[in-house]
């Protein structure tokens, strides 16, 4: 009795709080309103257009799922490409995770970069990339032919193949992460207590990494799950959910039963999540805090480093055959038929693509700077804020991340083609569709790193501020937002370059006025135009490696100007 | 026992190459006695736990040797040389219980699980961890888990136990206690220990002997009580106790083991070690704060003016100037003294027993 009351004096004491500060009180109504409006309403959508077929309630959407093949198998596929893939992800992240902390690699920054290029590349460039090397007019496909016999790019193998180099990255990044944060000294007490190189590992090295292992092979599973670009481009007959949802959308015009399926990629990708961010780190030993520990006993015996260097040398290579071969193909004059070189199609690309150009610059330009700020001030309101619903918040922003942006792009043109008491104007064909789709999409990751940013700055800074006069607005604005500049810029890195390569959830949101270069490709690629689909993607890898140059330069000129207050101070 | 169970041969190790090498070790020969806790000890940086990683093999000599009971070990992977470890922060395995921490090295070494059993229990006793088996680490205090680490350690009976700084992550109070259960330990099991510590009284307090360690060199290896009286040099003297220095000049050698000094215009004989010294050698005279005593002025006798008075309870500390150069005392039991206060002029006499002479350097503040 006592602690229900005791409860209710704090929730009232908080309000009281709030009530006190205005402005803080209308930005979390605010933001509460948007995360509503463009996060939760969308997903409702496709949940209720699944379940009603002419205005009632109708489960025969999921009877069909169930009991025609048909529907049932790009769910059945869905999944094994997902295993498969995180599986194979997983193992290749881990070994080239293990080498960079573990073992004396040479050029291992080389090798650090190479291993996560194809995460800033658009997700259906690998897929163009293979169908350049082993497609049909592949130039690889004769000896490729001649050495395992008759075979297609096209479908499970294939997709596999493009995914596990799309995705291994992210593996790569969480494992290097889990396993630089664990203490060298663990592993040296226990080869000090004897144990074997192959027995630290697998009684030291492997149990305090499992989780992170967990986590990765969800995150990759998740990614897979829900990827568009590579399916779209490359999955010939194996159909997945992701495209078949679109096709029964874009094709069929029956939304009904392309939310049915958007529900049912859902469904795996949201179970991932929850297992990965309840349970998985729950069990975690290790915390990574982004510093890197000291220095590991790297003598290793041939044995381990044989292997384990062929591995990534043999995938550092495969990236770098699939992205040259994009270069070497973006100059051909017409694939498979004519190999001269020409500058054609940088300039016919040019031509078609340039108002795609100029529309995703100007979009992404747009959504990227609010994604940032958005994401920091939910941060901060996250960790530094007690309200009711913080904790809904929180799980509502978090929620995008493990959406497949087939379910969100059906979301959004269900919920804003027509009005709605959450929104009062037609959305859909206008920039703002756009805009808001990838500020709410992207946003995740800025709140993620603007919270392990916030959870390592001393409250009492803030505090001062407080104390000395400020409100919490200008708190946020004056104090919090510059100690969190590096967590914010990497923040907008990150959606500069998701907004410029989407792909799945912007598909159903363009429109004749505002189309995105990621389509144009995609056009390109539909229509069997390779050479130039694979020179507008360079272009784009380019423009994402310029703007991410820029980034890392301001961050660098913020981190100069901090160590000079450090030295001060 | 054996006089040099654990010996470190000409050991040298370069970190880093071109611009940045750091020559972390630079040439340090010892021997440890069998059975002897042996202290390293010295500022950070000074090169102490790299000689000790050395030991244990995580470090690889750059030249040189590390010999264990007559065997060379220098490159002997960590996992097969008989040493064992007490880490800073422990590196107690977060994914395992007490017990299976300290078993942890018994089953490695392929163990009977009834010898386990007997083992781990006997170590978990002595070091006064019953019932605490099946916690997890996460789940004990800092003294606790340090008890640990030194069972997991001890429990696989090293021939060198090798111990780095493993107080600092205690409180003052438990660092006190748990440093004299850790000698009781070493010397009822007898266990040859080699402990890296940059802490003095520590030092002082636990070895048989000590090491002086800066920039990767020895400075002097001694017993806590001749390196504390006779320190060999300037770096020595200020890093081991307090210490004043008194410029000066040797005189004339009395004898042997004795010279005669003027420190500014007086003259003083002091006994010293070495005979090292000669006539007209440039020298400090070393002072310890406990060895001057205080009286009130007298005409004809060495006197000063008391600039600062710290009252610590069981001992007074006074800053006095003394020949424009000050001079710090520390008096025990003050209560039994004269109190003097600020300003005044006293007379200043030095035990001459206690007085030391080591050569002069300059001293960069």
């Amino acid at each position: 009795m006592t602690k229900t009351n005791r409860k209710i004096q704090e929730i009232i004491g908080n309000l009281r709080l709030i009530w006190k500060e205005p402005l803080l009180f209308i930005s979390i109504l605010a933001i509460f309103y948007f995360l509503l409006t463009f996060v939760a309403f969308p997903i409702f959508q496709v949940f209720k257009t699944s379940m009603i077929i002419s205005k009632q309630l109708d489960f025969s959407n999921y009877l069909a799922i169930f009991s025609k093949r048909y529907y049932f198998q790009p769910f059945l596929n869905s999944m094994i490409l997902g295993i498969c893939t995180a599986t194979i992800g997983t193992t290749i992240g881990f070994i080239f995770a293990y080498a960079l902390t573990r073992t004396t690699l040479p050029f291992k920054n080389f090798f650090r970069l190479t291993a996560t290029f194809p995460i800033i590349s658009p997700p259906f460039v690998v897929a163009l990339a293979a169908i350049l090397l082993f497609g049909r007019a592949g130039s690889l496909t004769p000896i490729l032919t001649t050495i395992i016999g008759k075979y297609s790019i096209y479908g499970l193998g294939g997709l596999i193949l493009v995914e596990t180099i799309a995705y291994s990255p992210t593996a790569f990044l969480v494992l290097y992460g889990i396993l630089q944060a664990i203490d060298p000294a663990l592993e040296e007490a226990s080869m000090d207590l004897g144990a074997s190189r192959a027995k630290v590992f697998s009684t030291i090295t492997l149990p305090l990494s499992t989780p992170g292992i967990a986590s990765a092979w969800l995150l990759v599973f998740i990614q897979s799950m829900a990827d568009f670009g590579n399916p779209m481009v490359i999955s010939g007959n194996f159909r997945v959910l992701s495209v078949q949802a679109f096709l029964q959308i874009t094709g069929m015009y029956d939304l009904s039963r392309g939310s049915t399926l958007a529900i049912f990629l859902l469904l795996p990708t949201l179970t991932a999540f929850f297992l990965q961010k309840y349970w998985v780190s729950r069990k975690s030993y290790v915390t990574v805090t982004g510093k890197p520990t000291g220095a590991t006993i790297k003598r290793l015996e041939w044995y381990i480093k044989a292997p384990v260097y062929t591995c990534c040398v043999l995938f550092t290579g495969i990236v770098f055959l699939f992205y040259g071969m994009l270069v070497y193909g973006s100059f051909q004059t017409l694939w498979g038929v004519d190999a001269t070189l020409t500058l054609k199609n940088y300039v016919e690309m040019f031509q078609v693509g340039k108002d795609y150009l100029i529309d995703s610059l100007t979009l992404s330009t747009i959504a990227t700077p609010i994604t940032g700020l958005l994401g920091m001030f939910l941060a901060f309101l996250i960790v530094r804020k007690k309200f009711i619903g913080r904790g809904l918040m929180e799980f509502v922003s978090m929620l995008t991340f493990a959406v497949p942006g087939t379910v969100v792009g059906i979301g959004y043109i269900l919920a804003f083609n027509q009005k709605s008491i959450l929104f009062p104007s037609v959305l859909t064909g206008t920039a703002w569709i756009i805009i808001t789709l990838l500020i709410f999409r992207n946003m995740p990751v800025g709140v993620r790193s603007g919270i392990a940013a916030l959870q390592q700055i001393d409250p009492s800074i803030e505090e001062a501020s407080t104390d000395l006069g400020a409100d919490s607005n200008t708190t946020f604005r004056r104090i919090t937002l510059p100690m969190i500049a590096p967590a914010f810029f990497s923040g907008l890195a990150y959606s500069f370059v998701k907004a410029m390569t989407a792909i799945s959830a912007v598909i159903f949101v363009v429109s004749g006025k505002w189309n995105l270069i990621t389509v144009a490709v995609l056009g390109f690629v539909d229509n069997a135009a390779y050479a130039q689909a694979a020179a507008m993607s360079l272009l784009l890898i380019l423009i994402v490696m310029v703007a991410l140059g820029i980034i890392q330069l301001v961050v660098n000129r913020i981190g100069k100007g901090m160590r000079a207050i450090d030295i001060v101070g | 026992m054996k006089q040099d169970y654990l010996v470190l041969e000409n050991l040298v190790k370069i970190f880093g190459s071109g611009k940045d090498t750091i020559v972390a070790v630079n040439d340090v020969n010892l021997k440890v006695k069998e059975g002897e806790l042996f202290t390293l000890l010295g500022p950070s940086g000074c090169g102490k736990t790299t000689a000790l990683r050395m030991i244990a093999g995580f470090e690889i000599p750059t030249s040189g040797k590390v010999f264990i009971d007559g065997k060379e070990v220098s490159m002997t992977p960590p996992n097969q040389r008989p040493t064992t470890m007490v880490f800073q922060n422990y590196a107690l395995f977060p994914h395992m219980t007490v017990f299976e921490n300290i078993s942890y090295g018994l089953k490695i070494h392929r163990e009977s699980a009834q010898n386990i059993r007997k083992k781990t229990d006997k170590i978990i006793h002595l070091v006064g961890l019953e019932g605490l088996s099946e916690r997890s680490p996460a789940h004990l205090s800092g003294g606790q888990q340090q008890r640990v680490s030194l069972a997991r350690s001890l429990v696989m009976e090293p021939k060198v136990l090798l111990l780095d700084e493993p107080l600092s992550n205690l409180d003052a109070k438990l660092r006190v206690s748990t440093r004299l259960e850790i000698r009781r330990l070493q010397q009822r099991l007898g266990i040859t220990s080699v402990y890296v510590t940059h802490d003095q009284e520590e030092a002082m307090t636990l070895s048989d002997r000590v090491v002086i360690m800066n920039a990767g060199k020895i400075q002097q290896i001694g017993t806590p009580q001749e390196i504390y009286a006779h320190p060999v040099n300037y770096f020595v003297a200020d890093f081991i106790g307090k210490a004043n220095f008194l410029e000066g000049r040797v005189v004339s050698l009395v004898s042997k083991n004795k010279a005669e000094l003027d420190i500014s215009g007086r003259k003083f004989k002091v006994f010293t070690l070495k005979d090292s010294f000669s006539e007209g050698e440039k020298v400090f005279l070393l002072i310890r704060p406990e060895s001057v005593e205080l009286e009130p002025k007298k005409s004809n006798t060495l006197f000063g003016i008391v600039r600062q008075i710290i009252y610590l309870g069981s001992r007074m500390v006074y800053e006095i100037e003394i020949a424009k150069s000050p001079l710090t005392v520390e008096i025990t039991n003050p209560q039994e003294h004269k109190i003097f206060s600020k300003g005044e002029e006293v007379t200043v006499t030095f035990k001459e027993k206690s007085l030391h002479i080591i050569p002069y350097e300059e001293i960069k503040k």
